[in-house]
């Protein structure tokens, strides 16, 4: 019997060369990010000290502060949020369909939609609001539109990806019978869509419930403005007061999210 | 052939019939809409008044002004510095949280605790952990790396974790049967499973925390997101648009180099 001198290899040469680039550069932007990087060592090991301080200061938490201001604020917060959402939907559920292949066959009208989609996600719900706040001024308005313009594009992106994934045989008998658009839309796509369509606006509400938490420290209202305050003042037991509201409201949003789910599927 | 004629009946059910929790939905979320613009005080007016300041802005914000690219530079090298050490950071110390986590490795006693750290690094926002980590160590580049850190934990590890519970357990038993210890368990037959669902995890974290961390800067933690804040403090409104549109940029960079990525893996 003639042994086989081939050795057998997991990966080709072209593939461990192309791998050992990437971790090559990858260790590389690591020395020298580690070695560019402008940190006061002193800072660090002085961190769980400043910590405890900080704790020490926060405790016992006021919970006096809470009817004063908080709990106004929270209820703001959560109605931020959620007009957010329903304001996202009058532009994205269109910029959705635009960006659907098999709503609207167009490859212009998807670039003219992905636009705006990529544009809505890669700014941040901070510098939306920094952008309403300069437009609105300060208050409820420039944070609702900070949450609804950032939601646009992952609505938009999510739903499109929902519509091409849906069965066309409905949409084609419905179309053979001459019914108008309209009608193809509602009894066609909708019935398809409608799970999807809600579970990624409840994914979204609770995604918005947290951002909207921060939207108050440039000014767009809500929960944020009186957090942003009482650090201004080194009222640090009030900080913990709003910091304990915004993590029951975010526990909270959670739960609702996970029942209303499991009620729906 | 009596049973072959159809009867003729006259009143055919509906077979879209309305449903009264279509209708109790639509009227509670008018009455919602009503109630919210109400309690915020939104105005037309306001928005209208808005739309003129709109215009006044854009004008400022075009064209975008690159003179000071040294400081524009300089704010991208330092957000690209905190994401790089926070992504390499965060995603070892995930890998290790992520095993003590899995419920399939796992005694109860330690993935639970773990699952319960995930989960409360996952909820805060994390502007409001770059709070807690300035006023802990002070302004710069460290707070941003510790807050890039904790977020990253909090998703990261959650997704990983997930994937090691899904695994073929006949590779574990196979190296297992070979007397390999438990950390050789891990590498030769854990880690190979679940590889490739790493690197994208990995990449799309680091995609994340590029993000952020040109945002966390609003509240002092180092990166372009101060430069921005200040910017927009002073009305420099055309050094915004220049900033935005670098930080835009870079993430369509990162978004093109991330599936050269993928790709390799």
């Amino acid at each position: 019997m003639q042994q086989s001198d081939q050795h057998w290899q997991r990966f080709s040469v072209k593939q461990k060369l192309s791998r050992f680039t990437v971790y090559l550069l990858f260790v590389m932007a690591l020395v020298v990010s580690m070695r560019s990087v402008e940190i006061i060592p002193e800072f660090f090991f002085d961190a769980p000290e400043q910590m405890m301080d900080l704790l020490n200061r926060m405790w016992p938490i006021d919970i006096a502060f809470y009817p004063l201001t908080v709990h106004a604020a929270i209820i703001e917060t959560l109605n931020i949020a959620t007009l957010g959402t329903l304001v996202t939907l009058i532009f994205s559920i269109p910029l959705a369909l635009i960006n659907a292949s098999n709503v609207v066959a167009s490859p212009w009208a998807h670039w003219f939609a992905r636009f705006f989609l990529v544009s809505s996600r890669s700014v941040n719900s901070l510098v939306w609001a920094l952008l309403f706040v300069a437009i609105f001024g300060p208050g409820v308005l420039a944070g609702v539109l900070a949450i609804a313009f950032r939601s646009i594009g992952f609505v938009g992106k999510l739903l499109a990806e929902a519509l091409e994934e849906i069965d066309m045989g409905t949409v084609e008998a419905l179309r053979a019978t001459g019914a108008p658009w309209g009608a193809v839309m509602l009894k066609g796509y909708w019935p398809q869509v409608k799970p999807a369509f809600f579970s990624i606006v409840l994914f979204r509400w609770d995604i918005n419930v947290r951002e909207s938490a921060v939207l108050g420290l440039v000014g767009a209202g809500g929960i944020g403005v009186v957090l942003n305050d009482s650090m201004n003042l080194f009222q640090w037991q009030q900080v913990a007061t709003s910091l304990l509201a915004i993590f029951a409201v975010v526990i909270m949003a959670e739960i609702v999210v996970v029942k209303i789910r499991q009620k729906m599927i | 052939m009596a049973g072959l004629t159809p009867k003729q009946s006259t009143n055919h059910p509906n077979p879209f019939p309305q449903s009264k929790w279509r209708i109790a939905s639509w009227i509670l979320l008018v009455g919602y809409l009503v109630y919210s613009v109400n309690a915020m005080g939104l105005s037309w007016q306001r928005f209208t008044d808005g739309l003129g300041h709109a215009g006044t802005l854009l004008d400022r914000m075009f064209p975008p002004n690159f003179s000071r690219w040294e400081l524009l530079l300089g704010g991208l090298v330092e957000s690209l510095q905190i994401a790089v050490i926070a992504s390499v950071v965060g995603i070892l110390l995930s890998l290790f949280i992520a095993l003590l986590a899995a419920r399939n490795f796992m005694p109860i006693w330690i993935s639970v605790p773990a699952r319960a750290f995930i989960a409360l690094c996952r909820s805060f926002h994390p502007v409001i952990i770059a709070i807690l980590f300035v006023k802990s160590v002070g302004f710069g580049a460290l707070a941003g790396i510790l807050t890039l850190i904790i977020a990253t934990i909090g998703f990261i590890a959650k997704l990983f974790a997930e994937a090691i519970e899904e695994i073929s357990f006949k590779q574990v038993e196979a190296i297992q049967a070979t007397g390999a210890s438990f950390i050789k368990v891990i590498l030769f037959s854990v880690i190979p499973q679940v590889f490739s669902r790493f690197i994208g995890f990995a990449t799309y974290q680091f995609d994340s925390n590029l993000r952020n961390s040109t945002m966390i800067g609003i509240v002092g933690a180092g990166g372009l997101g101060g430069t921005l804040f200040s910017a927009f403090q002073r009305f420099d409104y055309d050094f915004v648009a220049a900033i935005l549109i670098t930080i835009i940029a870079l993430i369509l960079f990162w978004e093109f180099l991330s599936t050269l990525v993928r790709r390799v893996f």
